[in-house]
């Protein structure tokens, strides 16, 4: 018998049973659907981290302030607060001092809420320096960013994140009008530009959004609203006196990040009793990201596996059933002349059928993993806003990434399942003794 | 159909000699087959009959290369098929032997076309023209009108012919019958012993077992087993002179 003749037996055979065959396809196809659609979804994960690791500069080093633990603050029952994080001496000695460096840029970051008449929201307000803007390749969409020499003037002028605009100017063009800070009026004289969110830094992954952040000349945060800030944490308020919230040194070329990292770090121990700041490499980021693809791959492909090997026992299952019921045409198969190797390989082709068939379905299925995202995301935004809206954007904006690799491994695992556990009730007819099989009724 | 040869020079297509078999069932030793020989002659058309416990189905499974014998020789085509593996007896089955039940044994799944060509998927080398012999033999067994047919759509004495054109397909050199028309009425019986007749005149080596007399008696031997030894062998019709094998 040839290929298709095997194949063709193996379907005709197992359409005797059409529900418990199908029954058996449906243990594989959705193993086969759950490694692909897992990777492509650890895929999509991972491209979005990588995007936006690199968004923050393969070439740059983030140094940020890090509150410290209460009793190892810097004067612990201080009746100023605390203080802690980078000093804008820090800056300068990094400017300075390191000679790789070849940009630094300061920024303070508080929240606080912003108002415009009736509108407000709970804003970033940031006190940046112009160089802010194509640190973070945050565009300008209307007007134009802070200036030089809104800096040396301590101008009340505000750039507005997209939505932040929105919120607050619902109907009117916010260029020109004020928006409200604390006690102070800032004239807005830009909008930036939509940006998709970035790795957070500090160590974790989670997304860093700009688009609630309003931007202030650096200078003026430091006149108008000051080092020192009130919080309210577990119902105590505390004032804590912060310069900097976080600097961004720039080297000239990536095989410089590591060392030049070494030696802010070393730079910075230098003036600091306690470790009240984190030095953030985005390209040790990426590395991690790498690393955590790969673990994260790894523990998809585990629960896959399991999957498939649930279906591999259904496969197992049923076939021991078919070679049960069948011993009457395994005893007439062996009287006319087959042998027992050929008989094995009459029940391997069989669940090879089986699981194959289980194995293109469930690549078919696993091809509809983006559609079914989006209309499963379309159906959320549409029907259960509050739920989106509480989403992390992470997972609201997550693409799935079929991986070519996936799809050829699950299809390939799929049929070595059928073999695995097809050999045993293979084995099991072909080992019947032909007299006694003949006389089964 | 050709090939024809003087009764003088006719040979022996299967013969045994002195063949035992004995089981162990329950500690006890049963002898099944006590010192049997038989031979077989090209053209000759044998009915076993016996009691049951007389040893006629082990002799049919040992004719059909099924069972081993515990001792004794079965020569085959001119082998000793007694001491063959596993593999090899398959083999011999396939190429040598045709098989006719009483329950008829087709695939349930196949059609009836597809149920004589089965033994044609275990030559080793194929043989030549399959499925226009599988066709030929539908049509010499009155059935070429129902070639897509599966078996429940046939009647018992349909099914049984699908049987016979299967076991003709490999074209082999003995027939072995294991109760051809026990599920079968008799008018049925009487057409299906008529096709058989009709083959042996042909020239087909044909193996029956059967336990009634009148079916017994279109056989041209036949040979009376008790307790595993050959009791009698009587001869009811003489071989024909002539005999090819096609």
């Amino acid at each position: 018998m040839n290929l298709f003749q095997q194949l063709r037996l193996g379907f005709r055979s197992l359409m005797l049973h059409k529900l418990r065959s199908a029954l058996a396809v449906l243990g594989i196809l959705i193993g086969v659907t759950a490694v692909i659609w897992l990777v492509a979804m650890g895929e999509g994960v991972s491209y979005q981290a990588q995007q936006q690791i690199k968004d923050l500069g393969a070439t740059s080093i983030i140094v940020r302030s890090i509150k410290p633990a209460e009793e190892s603050s810097r004067d612990v029952g201080s009746r100023f607060g605390i203080s802690y994080g980078l000093l804008r001496d820090d800056y300068e000695r990094i400017l300075t001092n390191v000679p790789t460096v070849t940009r630094a840029v300061p920024m303070r970051e508080i929240s606080r809420e912003v108002r415009h008449r009736e509108h407000f929201i709970d804003g970033q307000v940031i006190g940046c320096t112009p160089d802010y803007f194509g640190m973070n390749r945050l565009k300008i969409a209307r007007g134009r960013p802070i200036s030089q020499v809104d800096m040396q003037g301590y101008s009340n002028v505000v750039v507005l994140a997209w939505e932040a605009a929105a919120k607050l100017f619902p109907i009117e063009d916010p260029l020109g009008r004020a928006v409200q800070l604390g006690t102070e009026f800032y004239v807005v004289v830009g909008i930036a530009a939509e940006r998709t969110a970035a790795a957070a830094i500090g160590g974790s992954l989670d997304a860093r959004q700009y688009d609630r952040d309003v931007y202030i000349p650096l200078s003026t945060f430091r006149a108008r609203i000051g080092d020192r800030v009130f919080t309210v944490r577990a119902g105590a308020t505390q004032l804590e006196t912060v310069e900097l919230t976080q600097i961004t040194a720039v080297v000239e070329d990536m095989g410089e990040v590591d060392a030049t990292a070494d030696i802010i770090r070393a730079l910075l121990q230098r003036y600091h009793k306690n470790v009240d700041y984190a030095v953030v490499v985005p390209k040790e980021l990426l590395e991690q990201a790498e690393t955590m693809r790969a673990m994260f791959n790894v523990l998809l492909l585990l629960i896959a596996g399991i999957s498939l090997l649930v279906g591999g026992i259904g496969i197992m299952n049923i076939m021991l059933a078919t070679v049960t019921e069948r011993t009457r045409e395994i005893g007439i198969r062996r009287a006319l002349g087959a042998t027992k190797g050929e008989i094995v390989q009459q029940f391997l082709w069989e669940t090879v059928v089986l699981s194959g068939t289980g194995g293109l379905l469930g690549v078919l299925v696993g091809f509809l993993c983006g559609p079914t995202v989006n209309g499963i995301r379309q159906l959320v935004s549409t029907f259960l806003p509050e739920v989106w809206t509480a989403l992390p954007p992470n997972i609201r904006n997550l693409e799935p990434r079929l991986a070519p690799w996936s799809i050829i491994a699950a299809f390939g695992i799929s049929v070595g399942v059928g073999i695995i556990f097809g050999i045993y009730p293979a084995r099991r007819a072909a080992n019947m003794d032909p007299i006694e099989a003949l006389r089964h009724e | 159909m050709n090939n024809l040869q003087p009764v003088s020079q006719r040979q022996s297509v299967a013969s045994i000699v002195g063949v035992s078999k004995v089981y162990t069932l329950g500690g006890h030793q049963v002898k099944a087959l006590n010192n049997v020989s038989v031979e077989f002659q090209q053209g000759d058309f044998v009915a076993i009959m016996g009691s049951s416990g007389s040893g006629k189905s082990t002799l049919l499974n040992v004719l059909g290369c099924l069972d081993r014998p515990t001792s004794g020789q079965y020569f085959l085509a001119g082998q000793d098929v007694a001491a063959m593996d596993d593999e090899t007896l398959s083999r011999v089955r396939g190429r040598y032997l045709g098989f006719i039940f009483q329950s008829y044994n087709l695939i349930q799944q196949l059609s009836v076309v597809e149920n004589i060509e089965v033994p044609l998927s275990y030559q080793r080398p194929p043989l030549p023209g399959g499925r226009e012999r599988c066709l030929k033999l539908a049509e010499l067994v009155g059935l070429s009108g129902r070639l897509g047919h599966r078996p429940t759509e046939l009647s018992g004495g349909q099914q049984q012919r699908v049987a016979i054109a299967r076991a003709l397909v490999n074209n082999p050199h003995v027939i072995l019958a294991d109760e051809p028309t026990g599920n079968l009425d008799t008018a049925t019986s009487h057409d299906i012993m008529n096709l058989l007749d009709a083959l042996n005149r042909a020239g087909r080596t044909i193996v029956m077992v059967t336990h009634e007399n009148d079916i017994a008696e279109r056989a041209r031997r036949i040979i009376r087993l008790r307790d595993g030894r050959i009791e009698s062998v009587s001869e009811t019709r003489p071989l024909l002179p002539q005999v090819g094998i096609g």
